[in-house]
């Protein structure tokens, strides 16, 4: 039972990692840009949780009205301000570029909020579970799950039903023709920015009222969503799901055998599934 | 003559540090249609590039409407009621046939052509509007990017080298379209190798060497001999 219970909680956890890699996953299916402060954008919507939260006195699930939007919109700007002007022919800018924001990010969280260790606080939530055929659930890992889902969900339909995804798609098959289409793709990639960090920040406050969080917190949490994103496939958003699950069962298997285990576990995990299958477990049909 | 649709005064146009159009000049009036011809290397493909937006110019340079556009960007120009067939069809593989035809619509401009009239002009396109774009045969693949392009309900319309690569009974069924296409009043240019079907088609011609104009003149009064000096700059 202790196993079943290890692997069931590992799925839940799954669906916090696919969170973080949905806004990597969209961004480079748009424009193939590698976002190396993705995690830092993570931890950012937890501070700003944390500042919404503390000056308002609201429950920090309430507190994504305003996060989720103003991470959008920082995202939006970022990419028609400096992202745009580093994407071309050449991957290697973007990459230092987004390195850089990274280091600035960590030392504006360091200067902004010290380098204590902060937590959202969400009262009953935290603890509430429901016991399912003698497992005990949490209520706050059963939402995320369910959250992770509906997010997931949504984008695959954006991506695949709606104008806008078509011209998602038309902008990452081909930016020259797409222009002639009239797609401005600037603004294109600055609204698939937009979309990534705004899924970014409800990934950013789950991850702040699960676990405490500090100013470092967003690299471990770039490399959990870069692998759910390889693990699953590039390019699939259903298959990132199935990444951050398979990576999170790795996990709380291995803090099961010995608590120590429990990272270096997911990364093992990882590099099978790379050595075995280097596309992923479920690479986009075609393209 | 009315004021033209589109006139190029003295475009240059360059690839780094290569030049490939020399003071290129060409004036057209509205509901006309100009073949460009010249051998490859010639500057068609680069004269199409300029004009779409694709390869930026001086503002003045290029004009569009009693409006420069040299230094506008595609998305831009393309709003304004100009479309381009692209050479070797570009369509977008992760789209399917619909969505091709569907994203050249976007702009929502008014016009005769929606889905239903392209699926009229190439009926074959309706049986594989759910097929992905990849999945279709070269001459269909190019009729979807010419549906795509008159989706936008275009004013001008740019056509590169649409008969490049397609077997001869493809391509006059391509041609045997064009009319219906060009014949209510959209002005066309039509880069095209194989010379008599461009004249066959065509108001005016432009002939290209080295990026310069060397020819032009009435399509049913030009003689061979005239387009093959130059042509090929050989007597």
């Amino acid at each position: 039972m202790d196993w079943v219970n290890a692997i069931v909680q590992g799925v839940l956890l799954g669906g916090l990692y696919a969170l973080f890699a949905a806004g990597l996953s969209l961004i480079f299916g748009v424009m193939r840009l590698v976002n190396i402060a993705h995690g830092d954008f993570i931890v950012l919507s937890a501070y700003l949780g944390l500042t919404v939260v503390t000056s308002t006195g609201m429950h920090p699930l309430l507190a994504l009205i305003i996060v989720v939007p103003t991470m959008a919109a920082i995202g939006y700007f970022l990419q028609r301000g400096i992202l745009n002007q580093t994407l071309g022919d050449d991957i290697l800018p973007p990459l230092l570029v987004t390195f850089g924001l990274s280091v600035i990010l960590q030392n504006l969280f360091l200067a902004g909020y010290s380098a204590d260790p902060q937590k959202m606080d969400a009262g009953a939530l935290e603890t509430a579970s429901v016991s399912v055929a003698g497992l005990s659930l949490g209520i706050l890992p059963l939402l995320t799950f369910g959250i992770a889902i509906v997010v997931i969900a949504s984008l695959q339909y954006m991506f695949f039903c709606t104008s806008l995804g078509r011209a998602f798609r038309a902008v990452s098959d081909n930016q020259d023709i797409a222009q002639l289409m009239g797609l401005n793709k600037r603004h294109m990639f600055g609204l698939a920015m937009g979309i990534a960090l705004g899924v970014t920040a409800i990934a950013g406050i789950l991850l702040g009222i699960r676990t405490s969080f500090d100013p470092t917190a967003g690299s471990a949490r770039l490399i959990f969503g870069f692998e759910a994103v390889i693990i699953g496939g590039l390019g699939n958003l259903w298959g990132t799901l199935a990444g951050g699950i398979i990576l999170g069962v790795a996990q709380t298997i291995g803090a099961k055998i010995d608590p120590g285990w429990q990272l270096l576990s997911g990364h093992i995990a990882f590099l099978i599934v790379l050595a075995i299958r280097p596309q992923g477990l479920f690479p986009r049909v075609s393209g | 003559m009315p004021d033209p649709i589109l006139s190029l005064k003295k475009l240059d146009a360059f690839y780094g540090d290569f030049q490939a159009l020399y003071g290129v000049d060409m004036e057209m009036a509205e509901g006309e249609v100009i073949a460009i011809i010249g051998a490859n290397g010639a500057g068609k493909s680069t004269l199409l590039r300029s004009i779409s937006g694709l390869m930026s110019n001086e503002i003045d340079q290029v004009n569009f409407l009693g409006k420069g556009i040299g230094a506008h960007r595609t998305d831009e120009i393309a709003a304004l009621g100009l479309a381009l067939v692209p050479e070797g069809r570009q369509l977008f593989p992760s789209l399917s046939v619909e969505e091709n035809l569907l994203i050249g619509g976007r702009l929502n401009r008014k016009g005769p052509w929606d889905l239903q009239s392209v699926f009229d002009l190439f009926p074959v396109l309706k049986e594989r509007r759910a097929y992905p774009s990849t999945a279709l045969s070269g001459g269909q693949q190019q009729m979807v990017a010419i549906g795509r392009a008159l989706m936008a309900n275009p004013d001008l319309i740019l056509f590169d080298e649409i008969s490049l690569g397609l077997a001869p009974v493809t391509i006059k069924s391509i041609y045997d379209a064009l009319p219906g296409i060009v014949g209510d009043g959209m002005s066309a240019i039509i880069v095209e190798q194989d010379i008599s079907k461009a004249l066959l088609v065509s108001d005016r011609v432009y002939c290209l060497m080295e990026g310069r104009v060397t020819l032009e003149g009435a399509a049913d009064s030009i003689s061979r001999e005239a387009i093959s000096h130059a042509y090929f700059g050989i007597d």
